[in-house]
């Protein structure tokens, strides 16, 4: 692939002495959505998590290998993890709004960056709220508060914060995994309309979502890549048995 | 099958009724000291009993009032709160937030929190006593006031210390289970928009922590507003002619006042309708606090909740 906005090399992971990953490869291309499938424990939220150093959070954890952003290794000691995050965004699998009004919900992200013009975050925040395809239906509510709207609203929402601080990449970790289809049909709606702005990495259980709204497929199983192919070729003419196993449902 | 209940299952029903009698000794005994004070304290409770000194004799109960007391006790809870909330909160941030939960260390300060929580009150008066009052104040003497005396007496403000001390642990364990039940994905959400842990912290933990927060407070307020020992060595008076007019002044205090009516009048049956009064009094004022912080929590709870 020519310039991967995002090149996973030989990454090894382990928690304390698990090792969860094995020697993977991948690289995402830009302006694309790249779907991580798998069985559960098979790595592929453990992977996800490490494109923005979410594991870091836990206490134990150990990662060898590289991951490149546009070519710089977001794990060398001098990165800034949280300008790392800034650029890597976030979407996680149970909606998480915070306990504030849609319109704080949106403009966290950046008035921690020190936004404080109104004018600014009202501009700011309504972009963000119109491209997670939500404003239509908040604009006449934007200070009540989140935790009032639908389930699928708080995912949307949720989109919207992470659009609104300008990330390159979004990674979403099973984002509709907790919604009703009607409620899912529409992320995916979206998630076809944000990858003109952004590059997408999402990890889903559900194999119909990556094959309707990704352009690329990794799968993955027990902790290594099986296979990594256009999402055409993954569904329809793997390389792989196992692959072909998975993907047709005859285990998983 | 045969349903028919065949006989009674006496066992079951013996350890119902020992339940039963358990629960109903405890609203009894609770309600024979409630009613003994206001069976007798309400006759004594009056508008010149609330708003009055002790001018004409503090054991004459026609003339004596408990403003003072009502004053000091009020003025030693609101500074124990200024102090112990902030470092009560700090700690539990530090234990939830940033201590490794199960390290060594961590296991020494929470033993130490609890041991506190054990230790008796009698103790922490002295404790007062010897740390707040002879070498916190003997220094601040020795360092600002070239020697003379300033400091290094009894105080509202060391009072107001050691009582903070006292009810560390409640405002701590409080707080950290405040921490405890908010959300992880909340902070991952606030850590994966690029905030610094401080800032996921300060603008995200710490306030939907809040109504837990103010519990520990509550609690702290509710163990400290009747507690004597601790105040007795550090900053309680038997008797003042005038209300404290700075931290650094004694005042009287609605429990301590109760102590030294019981101990010290000369003719107790003549004192004991200013003991019951009083002791209304201080029920009544640890009762509206306590509901002041109650309803300032419901209201942050609905704030939270509404956006």
């Amino acid at each position: 692939m020519d310039n991967p906005v995002i090149q996973i090399a030989d990454v090894n992971f382990w928690y304390g002495t698990k090792q969860a990953l094995f020697d993977v490869n991948v690289a995402i291309a830009p302006h694309q959505t790249t779907a991580f499938i798998g069985p559960s424990g098979c790595g592929k939220s453990t992977l996800l998590r490490c494109l923005n150093r979410m594991n870091d959070l836990i206490t134990g954890t150990r990662v060898t290998g590289r991951i490149a952003l546009n070519g710089d290794d977001v794990y060398a000691p001098e990165v800034d993890v949280i300008e790392l995050r800034k650029r890597v965004g976030m979407v996680f699998q149970k909606s998480n709004p915070f306990p504030k009004s849609i319109f704080d919900n949106v403009a966290y992200g950046l008035r921690i960056q020190g936004l404080t013009d109104k004018t600014e975050l009202e501009g700011r925040v309504m972009k963000s709220l119109k491209k997670a395809a939500l404003w239509d239906e908040v604009q006449d509510r934007l200070h009540d508060s989140a935790l009032m709207l639908s389930g699928g609203q708080q995912q949307r929402l949720c989109i919207a914060r992470a659009i609104a601080v300008e990330p390159e990449i979004i990674l979403m970790d099973e984002p509709c995994s907790a919604l009703d289809p009607t409620a899912t049909a529409k992320i995916e709606e979206l998630i076809q309309d944000l990858e003109t702005d952004y590059t997408i990495v999402i990890v889903t259980h559900n194999m119909q979502q990556a094959a309707r709204c990704s352009d690329y497929t990794a799968f993955f199983y027990l902790g290594r890549l099986v296979e990594f192919d256009a999402t055409n070729k993954i569904f329809t003419n793997p390389t792989n048995k196992q692959t072909e196993d998975y993907v047709t449902g005859r285990f998983g | 099958m045969n349903l028919k209940r065949r006989q009674r299952d006496w066992q079951s029903v013996a350890f119902y009724a020992v339940t039963l009698a358990a629960t109903a000794l405890i609203v009894l005994t609770i309600l024979v000291i409630l009613g003994d004070i206001v069976w007798h304290g309400a006759a004594q409770v009056s508008w010149h009993f609330i708003t009055g000194g002790t001018k004409e004799g503090m054991f004459d109960a026609q003339t004596a009032g408990v403003f003072p007391m009502i004053f000091g006790t009020l003025a030693l809870v609101v500074l124990m709160t200024l102090g112990v909330v902030p470092v009560g909160v700090i700690t539990a941030v530090y234990l939830t937030e940033y201590a490794r939960p199960l390290s060594p260390i961590t296991r020494i300060i929470r033993g130490a929190i609890n041991n506190l929580a054990g230790v008796p009150s009698i103790v922490f008066g002295l404790f007062g006593l010897g740390f707040f009052v002879q070498f916190v104040g003997g220094g601040l003497d020795q360092m600002f006031y070239g020697g003379t005396l300033h400091y290094r007496k009894p105080a509202l403000i060391w009072a107001a210390a050691t009582m903070a001390v006292m009810t560390l642990p409640v405002v701590i364990v409080a707080t950290e289970e405040a921490l405890r039940a908010v959300p992880s994905g909340l902070r991952e959400a606030s850590l994966a928009l690029g905030a610094t842990k401080l800032k996921t912290i300060w603008k995200i933990v710490l306030p939907e922590a809040l109504p837990g927060v103010l519990t520990g407070a509550i609690l702290a307020v509710g163990r400290g507003a009747g507690e004597v020992a601790p105040i007795m060595f550090t900053g309680a008076a038997y008797y003042l002619a005038h209300l404290p007019n700075s931290w650094t002044d004694q005042f009287m205090h609605l429990g301590y006042h109760v102590f030294v009516l019981s101990t010290q009048s000369p003719d107790i049956e003549r004192t004991k309708p200013i003991l019951y009064g009083s002791v209304l009094v201080l029920l009544v004022m640890t009762f509206l606090l306590n509901l002041t912080g109650v309803l300032v929590r419901a209201k942050i709870r609905s704030r939270l909740q509404h956006g």
